[in-house]
């Protein structure tokens, strides 16, 4: 049978950011898949490097618009180990409880494309107005329905007032019955079943050679959760469940973002309610010279941040490394030898962020790596370099 | 010249728009069901009007006559079909087996999409073209089926004969009948490339299908088939299934609600199901529905 190439971008409905895959196919079966990203790359990594320790929360919060907390999250928690210094314990809980009404948004934004994806746009109309509730509980706690600038190295920038607690408590139990009932329609929905189960399985093995991060983990029976494996902010201090699934597939993964959403409800209410007295910031002085790593579970996967300090007011080094990073190479293993029916809802089903991921590096037009990311590094130190000797700074 | 009137007036102008205000409804509803408020009453009129302002795009790598026929060829199919049904309605002006010309011509609107996808020369059009033709093949078989049905129980294949004999009692009204119906409901719903079998158009798999080369005017009269269909093929049920539409007194107000009824269960099916693959469509409509089919055509052979 004759191969042709399906085109899935670079602009293209199913997916909100530019990104290119290739699909070889015969008739209606995928044989091959190739991924192009990089039409988004901002250059974050660079860019933090010229801000102070506390601006940089800023721009790394900008990576990306739905887990925007997840960044800042991490990056802070990454300078905190550059030195030995302890964040205040009220900071830790209002840290979780960002973090965790964002895992909830994330997870009913992903839910609502999943259904756009397949046609159902009933639950995706249903769980983004969902979302709304949370959006205004996050407006409520820090102002911002987006991008809620909360995080500061050494602790948070705004307290959380006594009399909004009630008002969030209630917003959050509002959206309980509407959860349920989301939940039992995608669980107990028998076309979704026909639509899903099976689909784009990634196994456990193969969960663990491609490294999957998150709920696509998860899903394939991979017990890692950093919140449980690594606690950070007040993970340690109550009682929930990781979710874990084994068969791999989309309804899996569906299925775990479902009932994390229950989990992050029950984390959030714990910590509205027991939030203890106390400072909220550390006040962090001079970040001494050093080496710092932070990783938190965001609602894709495990963020990663490195930071290094030269002890001047600006990271020398900056380095992250979002969960889809990890997660879109699984691709190889899920895609191949399901229809394009099918691919559309697997490329889906590891909620990529690809601005996230975006990489660069040069090459020729017959395709020969010119340079690659850590070239450009060493090429623009030493542009730097250059530039400070010619204008007779050191 | 009676003909040319029916043509004219009943299959074209009324067609459009009964279509139009049923998509509105469709629409609408499907809004409310989504929390949204849905668009205002012209809209539909304006999508149309706006597309037949615009410029035609005609791709380079497309066959330029059959591109451009073949939303003319649906468009006529579904104006005749829906001729022939006015035209029974209202005098009983048919002929011997005017009911097979009526499914014949129903087809026309779906190959003309496979005919306008493998024209326009473009991998995802071809692959929706594709998709397109095996859901035809899938759902024609037990639509006939369920078509026979009203056939055994007025004993003939003319539409007004059909019509006739539902005077005291619809054929909906037996038990073979609303099993024919449910099949018919499910075979127009994938006539009409709804969720869930709206395979062929796929927007977030392959960006509409058969239609992505298409624009401006050649668009505007696909979607205008479209609307035209939504209001032809639940009016071919009303007149298979209830004995055709009833003008006076309490029977329009019944009219009404049968008709509403159809096109709501349509609309609620639609927002209440994710969209099926190919494979399972076939599987779907092969199995179980036929199976329906081939059990209501007995049972109305039997009497039932």
């Amino acid at each position: 049978m004759g191969r042709t190439v399906i085109p899935i971008g670079p602009y293209h409905p199913l997916q909100e950011e530019p990104e290119f895959f290739t699909l070889t196919v015969e008739g209606e079966t995928v044989v091959d898949i190739d991924v192009r990203i990089g039409y988004n790359h901002r250059g974050i990594e660079k860019l933090s490097e010229s801000k102070t320790f506390e601006n940089s929360t800023f721009v790394v919060e900008r990576i990306c618009g739905i887990c925007s907390t997840s960044h800042p999250f991490a990056y802070t928690r990454a300078v905190e180990d550059i030195f030995p210094m302890e964040v205040p314990v009220r900071a830790k809980y209002i840290r979780t409880i960002i973090a965790e009404a964002e895992r909830i948004h994330s997870h009913l934004l992903w839910l609502g494309l999943a259904g756009h994806f397949l046609g159902y746009n009933t639950v995706y109309m249903w769980a983004w107005k969902l979302r709304e509730e949370i959006l205004d509980v996050m407006e409520i706690l820090s102002g911002n329905r987006n991008n809620y600038a909360m995080f500061k190295p050494g602790g948070v920038r705004r307290d959380i007032k006594k009399e909004d607690i009630p008002v969030c408590l209630k917003k959050i139990d509002s959206i309980l019955p509407t959860l349920d009932m989301l939940k039992k329609a995608v669980l107990d929905d028998p076309v979704l079943h026909a639509r899903l189960k099976g689909v784009g399985v990634l196994t456990y093995q193969e969960a663990i050679e491609f490294s999957a991060l998150g709920p696509t983990s998860r899903a394939s029976g991979v017990a890692r959760d950093v919140r449980k494996d690594s606690p950070y902010g007040a993970y340690r201090e109550m009682e929930w469940e990781m979710i874990v699934t084994g068969n791999g597939d989309v309804f899996d993964k569906a299925v775990i973002r479902i009932l994390e959403m229950f989990e992050s409800v029950k984390i959030l209410k714990y910590c509205l309610n027991r939030l203890p007295e106390g400072e909220i910031d550390a006040n962090i002085e001079d970040v001494p010279p050093g080496e710092g790593i932070g990783h938190i579970e965001a609602p894709r996967g495990e963020t990663f941040h490195f930071v290094k300090s030269d002890g001047t007011n600006r990271p020398l080094r900056h380095k992250v490394r979002a969960p889809t990073f990890m997660n879109l190479p699984t691709y190889k293993a899920t895609v191949k030898g399901e229809t394009i029916s099918d691919a559309t809802i697997i490329l889906a089903a590891i909620d990529p962020c690809y601005c996230c991921t975006e990489r660069l590096a040069v090459k020729d037009t017959k395709g020969k790596m010119l340079y690659d990311g850590t070239d450009l590094v060493r090429l623009s130190r030493e542009k730097t370099e250059r530039l400070k000797r010619r204008m007779g700074i050191r | 010249m009676m003909f040319l009137l029916y043509f004219l007036v009943f299959g074209l102008v009324v067609t459009i728009v009964m279509g139009l205000v049923t998509s509105w409804i469709d629409r609408k509803v499907t809004a409310r069901v989504q929390y949204r408020v849905g668009p205002p009453f012209l809209q539909p009129l304006i999508d149309i009007v706006k597309l037949l302002g615009k410029e035609t795009v005609i791709p380079a790598g497309a066959a330029r006559e059959m591109f451009l026929f073949a939303p003319l060829l649906g468009f006529a199919g579904v104006v005749s079909a829906s001729t022939v049904l006015w035209a029974n309605q209202l005098h009983a002006a048919g002929f011997m087996g005017d009911l097979i010309v009526a499914v014949y011509l129903l087809t026309i609107p779906s190959l003309s999409i496979i005919l306008g996808g493998f024209a326009s020369g473009n991998p995802l059009a071809s692959l929706g073209a594709s998709r397109e033709m095996k859901l035809v093949v899938a759902y024609e078989l037990p639509f006939i089926l369920a078509i026979l049905v009203p056939v055994i129980w007025a004993g003939s294949f003319g539409l007004g004969d059909i019509i006739e004999s539902q005077k005291s009692f619809m054929t909906a009204g037996h038990i073979s009948g609303m099993i024919a119906l449910a099949v018919a409901i499910l075979c127009i719903q994938a006539k009409l490339a709804m969720v869930p079998f709206d395979i062929p158009e796929a927007e977030t798999e392959i960006v509409e299908g058969p239609l992505v080369e298409y624009s401006g005017p050649a668009l505007g009269i696909f979607k205008l088939t479209r609307s035209m269909l939504l209001f032809t093929l639940p009016f071919f049920l009303l007149v298979l299934f209830f004995g055709g539409l009833r003008f006076s007194g309490p029977g329009f107000f019944r009219t009404l609600l049968e008709y509403v009824g159809i096109v709501a269960i349509l609309t609620v099916i639609r927002n209440t199901n994710p969209r099926v693959r190919i494979d399972q469509a076939v599987r779907f409509f092969w199995g179980p529905v036929t199976i329906l089919a081939v059990i209501a055509v007995v049972l109305a052979l039997n009497g039932i």
